[in-house]
């Protein structure tokens, strides 16, 4: 079983279709999970502490703004686990913590220099682009085990 | 460690989010359920889940779609009710995307069949066969 990482990271098809072919998908809402649902919360609502920004100064530099930082935190150490990934190229809707597009420049960029494997797909649009869609995954994920 | 899970049944599938959460009532298990407009939101023991909807989605394996959450169902800092309404923010993505459940659910049933391949675009007749044309003319 490998851990693979989805682009969009907050995508419903990607993460079903990983898990559904026997393999772990990294996902948001694992991170955002272990924040909002962590007993004793620091900094409520989210609890989202100053501690956030400084871990994502692993990844953007301190100049960069701290949401960016923010939301590197979260994906980040997702990054890192990852042993494959999976990326929607154009996925159209992004919202909450995938919905800052330098955010989402600055995963896709340290997704391609990890050096993991990685299957480049769009979203389909008609069946047989479905087919193939499902296909390619199914045979990219085939071949990580 | 509780987890929160999505259950999203796609638009052409045969159930329904109430049969899901019936299902549910019905069950040993014990989750908290959530019934919505596009699935049920299921909230337990991470093993007590996975077995769950495990067995949720042999009722209709290719119609049926699961993805994690993060925060658990009715949690206030997301809850609309609370928040003066309006769709909580990650919903516009499970909308985006269950536009694409019903041709998903189509590929993944009819996996394994023969299935016809996208055809390769025609390539332009080349001048040297072109030119064999006229001369067999």
């Amino acid at each position: 079983m490998a851990k693979v990482i989805v682009y969009p990271p907050t995508s419903m098809i990607l993460s079903d279709l990983v898990e559904r072919m026997g393999h772990k998908a990294l996902v948001v809402p694992e991170a955002v999970r272990k924040l909002a649902t962590e007993k004793g919360i620091d900094s409520p609502p989210l609890n989202v502490t100053p501690e956030e920004p400084k871990k994502g100064l692993r990844y953007a530099a301190v100049d960069v703004p701290s949401g960016v930082r923010g939301r590197m935190a979260l994906i980040g150490p997702l990054i890192e686990e990852a042993e494959a990934a999976i990326i929607v190229q154009d996925p159209g809707c992004l919202t909450g913590c995938a919905g800052c597009s330098r955010t989402n420049e600055l995963v896709r960029l340290l997704i391609r220099t990890k050096g993991v494997p990685i299957l480049d797909l769009s979203y389909p649009t008609n069946d047989a682009e479905a087919r193939d869609f499902v296909q390619k995954i199914r045979a990219f994920l085939e071949g990580l085990k | 460690m509780l987890v929160t899970k999505y259950v999203i049944t796609s638009t052409e599938s045969n159930i329904l989010p109430s049969d899901i959460a019936m299902k549910i009532y019905g069950s040993k298990y014990d989750v908290l359920v959530k019934e919505t407009c596009f699935g049920v939101i299921v909230n337990g023991e991470e093993d007590v889940v996975n077995a769950l909807v495990k067995e949720i989605r042999s009722l209709d394996p290719a119609g049926i779609f699961i993805k994690d959450r993060g925060f658990p169902p009715g949690d206030p800092r997301r809850c609309r009710g609370r928040r003066g309404g309006g769709a909580r923010p990650g919903f516009y993505m499970i909308e985006s995307e269950s536009k694409m459940l019903p041709m998903i659910s189509r590929a993944l049933a009819s996996e394994g069949e023969e299935t016809e391949t996208i055809p390769e675009k025609k390539k332009p007749l080349s001048i040297k066969r072109l030119d064999e044309i006229i001369k067999e003319g």
